[in-house]
């Protein structure tokens, strides 16, 4: 048995059985304690990522495996979840919620996570999953007197409970069909008799809906305007980034590598939610007035057009899914780092689009930020988020798929009107509400250093970024 | 020819600039950009005397690995060189028409100025497509700035409309720019305007690339945004829209357009020519009802534009030749009206024309030179206007005559249009106390407008300074496209006698 190879799992179990302790004991107190040294185990969990030495094949028995996509998934999704902890800190310190229990939530989270992204197996996919989405749950509800936030949480329970009895359906329908669990010996099964089953193609399809349930891509999405929502803002944050970046990586293997020779058969389908989630996230963002919801509907926006590089496939197609995601999770953190320093004079957050009015003379630099944010997830150059859509399409184009360039460019114009429509709130109106002045450095720091990885600078990070990707999509195959 | 990289430093001055302005309070921001623009203006002066003309087709290159092959290409052949020129000599004159007229968050002013000089210097500079694309594409988030936070009473709708059209032309052009990079497997714009892809192709290449420069140029149907963002944007604004961002249009024509898909160019010139044609008459007859005085120029400068694409898509010497000095000659002259109107409109605070009247009285120096401009855009002999339309007029002659028939109304209406505003604002009996109490020019409109008037003057009279820099690129440029089209295209010129088109070539 191979442990080393599963190190930053296995570190980040027992930290998280080891903080619960001292959360159970030391209570509110040792929120800070907690915070920290689950900071401290992500980030050394990510060192050992680097130092971990990759197996060649499925490890125990054929249920994960430690290659390079994985480990590229886990430093996105380690790195997103320090800073989904760090926010969360300073957010609650002001609450007389803040339980010691939030970072140990987040490490369990990050170990299903971690099992989603390595996972060979339909078993510890789902094991991965259902660990990774009860932490989600509970984080939703995290703000028990706040009825949004319950309501937030019991949504995304019963809809999440829901998503896992199709994913489970298909999964027994795939294991019945072809006798194994493992993604190789579906693989096999697919290229034997693919198109022809229709037990096959069925469980295919019960699978794709439930994973697309989890990255919220259209028509599975309706939970995550109202989670993101109503889950307290930090927790927000982290459903945007790091859960999702493991959902997405989740579906590239399982396409590619479990069903990969039936292409032909998930290819319509992913085509047809990746246009689906870039139109609708588009155009469904219009009239939201809440801050919240509109970055909700810009990462159902956004994961359609990971999944563009999805549809194109091979390892051209995965490594820009993870050039995508690696941009997406930067621009996606720093615009939440933003949105929650955001208060009101009486410090209470601030949701609403209106709050950012004039923002531009009230406090320059954070709606600077904003603005290098939102012009990035527009994709407009020279700012960085131009790039991952150049790659995805760039990957989809090779595969000559005219149709979908075309349609999600013409769906990336239509969602610049509401990202633009925030940098008009912030620069062309007049001021508006006061703002509390928030003096947190550390979280300024983060949101500099997104701002300048967003900037043109981060140009810097393409090639180096681009080198990882290939390697780590080349180990799938 | 130097190793220097003078190409690099003038991208990077005004950047440098642009930093230092947001940094710094309005009156050191307003110097430091002026200093800017002027050492870059210098710079550009550096580049036009030390071009060799008759020299390498490609000057002043630079050429670095970046990631993901793509390259850090600069270069420039005299098209381009001549509109830097038009960018650099613009820049100074913006500065100094938004000194005292902007008095809010001038530090970000002045940048996102600074920022915009950066990004048209590296339009024409690129030599990789998809550099090209992102300085062509980055030029909308400075303007969208400029006219949002700093523009007229309805600049929101404006500045929206302004953005998502650009940005809905140039996406498709980006697919194509995609699909020529894998088909031709090179991103280096020099290698790609020599290369020849299918005719089957060309077609759909050009139609993408056509909608973005179509909507940057403007051309009739999609010309919509430009009297709004043009009406809404400060003075400095509109220079620098009408002087120079509607140039990359006619520039993405040259640079992609023609050299790239000769076939398709030939193959869409009846397109072309009924878009332009009805971009003359129609834009030119709404020009003549308006009340505002920037709409009016602003509806001129689509009516100017389609001269341009008249010429360039004559697929001549001639034609081309005009359609580049008409870029100039207009980038110059629709600037100095904006000018114009600026000064007036910082007097008196309305665009209305019916506001003015006989302001030769009292303001003389303004009268002499918005005549001096009034005459260069309907074309007056000795002026750059005509030296263009004349040009891109004959030219478009050989290729159809009833295109030229349609194209020369447009002289005819342009004179109506222009000779009835000025009319309107200068001469006249002064019809309201506060317009005739405006005092006249003072040394700061004096300078913007001065140099411009000499500038417009000298290519009126002299245009082979302008033109002996192209003349080579122009000649490679009809070279590629004849061994392209057909030649027997003249099929509206009926039967003439022929000598005409060689002599017309070697006589200016």
């Amino acid at each position: 048995m191979n442990f080393a190879a599963f190190l930053p799992e296995i570190l980040l179990t027992v930290g998280a059985i080891l903080l619960m302790m001292v959360a159970a004991f030391g209570g509110r107190r040792a929120s800070g304690a907690t915070t920290w040294i689950a900071v401290l185990l992500l980030i050394v969990a990510t060192f050992t990522l680097t130092g971990a030495p990759q197996s060649d094949g499925p490890l125990f028995g054929g249920l994960v495996v430690a290659d390079g996509f994985g480990a590229f998934g886990k430093l996105l999704i380690f790195l997103g979840a320090a800073v989904a902890i760090v926010a969360a800190h300073n957010w609650f310190e002001r609450d007389f919620e803040h339980a010691a229990e939030y970072p140990v939530l987040i490490l369990l989270s990050c170990v299903g996570m971690a099992v989603m992204v390595s996972a060979t197996s339909l078993v510890s996919l789902y094991v991965g999953l259902e660990l990774q989405s009860l932490s989600a749950y509970v984080l939703a509800a995290y703000r028990r007197s706040d009825e949004r936030s319950a309501e937030a949480g019991l949504k995304y329970f019963v809809l999440g409970g829901l998503a896992s009895g199709i994913l489970l359906y298909g999964i027994s329908l795939l294991y019945g069909f072809t006798g194994t669990i493992q993604f190789d010996g579906i693989a096999a099964a697919f290229a034997r008799d693919g198109s022809q089953s229709l037990g096959l193609l069925f469980g295919l399809v019960f699978l794709l809906a439930g994973l697309a349930f989890k990255i919220s891509a259209v028509p599975f999405h309706m939970w995550t305007p109202d989670v993101y929502e109503g889950a307290p803002t930090p927790v927000t944050a982290f459903f945007a980034s790091a859960p999702k970046v493991a959902a997405v990586l989740l579906a590239v293997r399982v396409c590619l590598d479990a069903l990969g020779p039936a292409i032909d058969a998930w290819r319509q389908i992913i085509t047809f939610t990746a246009l689906a989630s870039i139109i609708l996230g588009a155009v469904a963002a219009f009239g939201q007035t809440n801050l919240k919801r509109l970055l909700a509907y810009s990462s159902i926006n956004n994961v359609g057009f990971a999944l563009v590089g999805l549809v194109a496939g091979g390892a051209a197609g995965a490594s820009s899914v993870l050039f995508y995601m690696a941009i997406y999770i930067v621009m996606t953190l720093g615009t939440f780092l933003c949105v929650l320093r955001l208060r009101g004079e009486d410090g209470e957050p601030l949701e609403g689009i209106d709050s950012l009015s004039g923002l531009s003379q009230s406090r320059p630099a954070l709606a600077a930020a904003i603005a290098i944010f939102m012009f990035s997830l527009a994709g407009i150059p020279p700012l960085l988020g131009f790039w991952p859509k150049l790659v995805v399409f760039q990957a989809a184009l090779a595969e000559e798929l005219y149709l979908l360039a075309v349609v999600g460019f013409l769906g990336s114009v239509i969602g610049a009107y509401y990202y633009i429509k925030i940098i008009k709130v912030m620069y062309f109106d007049a001021p508006g509400i006061k703002l509390a002045r928030s003096g947190n450095r550390l979280e300024g720091i983060l949101i500099l250093l997104a701002a300048l990885i967003v900037s043109p600078l981060g140009y810097l990070l393409i090639g180096p970024l681009g080198r990882l990707t290939d390697h780590a999509a080349g180990s799938l195959f | 020819m130097s190793g220097f990289p003078i190409l690099s430093l003038m991208l990077l001055i005004p950047l440098v600039g642009a930093l230092a302005c947001i940094l710094s309070n309005a009156p050191t921001a307003r110097l430091i950009a002026l200093v800017a623009t002027l050492a870059n203006l210098a710079l550009g002066i550096v580049l036009w005397a030390s071009y060799d003309i008759g020299g390498a087709q490609w000057q002043f290159t630079e050429r670095a690995d970046l990631f993901a092959g793509m390259q850090w290409a600069l270069g420039i052949d005299g098209i381009a060189l001549m509109l830097i020129m038009l960018s650099v000599f613009l820049m100074p004159v913006c500065i100094g028409a938004s000194w005292t007229s902007i008095q809010n968050r001038v530090g970000e002013y002045m940048a996102a100025f600074l920022l915009m000089e950066t990004l048209m210097i590296g339009v024409f500079t690129a030599q990789d497509l998809f550099l090209f694309y992102i300085f062509f594409e980055a030029g909308l988030i400075p303007m969208y700035l400029i006219i949002g936070v700093w523009g007229g009473a309805d600049r929101i709708y404006a500045s929206y409309k302004f953005f998502l059209y650009t940005l809905l032309g140039s996406v498709l052009m980006l697919i194509a720019m995609f699909w020529m990079a894998n088909e031709a497997g090179t991103t280096d714009i020099p290698t790609l305007m020599a290369y020849g892809f299918a005719p089957q192709a060309q077609t759909w290449l050009f139609l993408a690339f056509f909608a973005s420069f179509a909507v940057k140029m403007p051309m009739w149907p999609v010309h919509t945004w430009l009297p709004d963002a043009h009406v809404q944007a400060p003075t400095a604004g509109s220079v620098i829209l009408a002087g120079v961002l509607l140039k990359m249009g006619g520039y993405g024509f040259i640079r992609f357009s023609l050299p790239m898909f000769p076939d398709a160019s030939a193959n869409f010139v009846p397109l072309v020519f009924v878009l332009s044609g009805i971009a003359v008459v129609v834009t030119s007859l709404i020009a003549l009802v308006q009340h505002d005085m920037k709409k009016l120029i602003a509806y001129s400068s689509v009516a100017h534009m389609a001269f341009v694409t008249f010429g360039l898509f004559a697929l001549n010497r001639q034609g081309i030749e005009g359609a580049l000095i008409v870029m100039l000659s207009h980038g110059l002259v629709s600037a100095a009206l904006f000018l114009c109107v600026g000064v007036i409109y910082d007097r008196l605070h309305t665009r209305e024309i019916a506001r003015y009247g006989g302001l030769a009285d009292n303001m003389p120096q303004y009268a002499l030179f918005f005549l001096l401009f009034t005459m260069a855009s309907v074309g007056l002999p000795g002026t750059s206007g005509f030296v263009g339309e004349f040009l891109s007029l004959v030219g478009t002659y050989e290729r159809s005559s009833w295109a030229a028939i349609v194209a020369t109304t447009g002289i005819i209406l342009g004179a109506a249009y222009m000779l009835y505003l000025y009319w309107r604002v200068v001469y006249g009996v002064q019809r309201n106390a506060d317009a005739a109490a405006m005092p006249d020019l003072d040394r700061r409109e004096l300078w913007l407008l001065a140099p411009i008037a000499a500038a417009v003057m000298w290519m009126g009279v002299y245009p082979e300074s302008f033109l002996r820099p192209m003349r080579a690129d122009v000649g490679r440029l009809v070279e590629r496209l004849e061994a392209a089209t057909p030649p027997s295209d003249a099929h509206l010129t009926t039967g003439k006698a022929v000598p005409i088109p060689p002599a017309a070539a070697e006589s200016h």
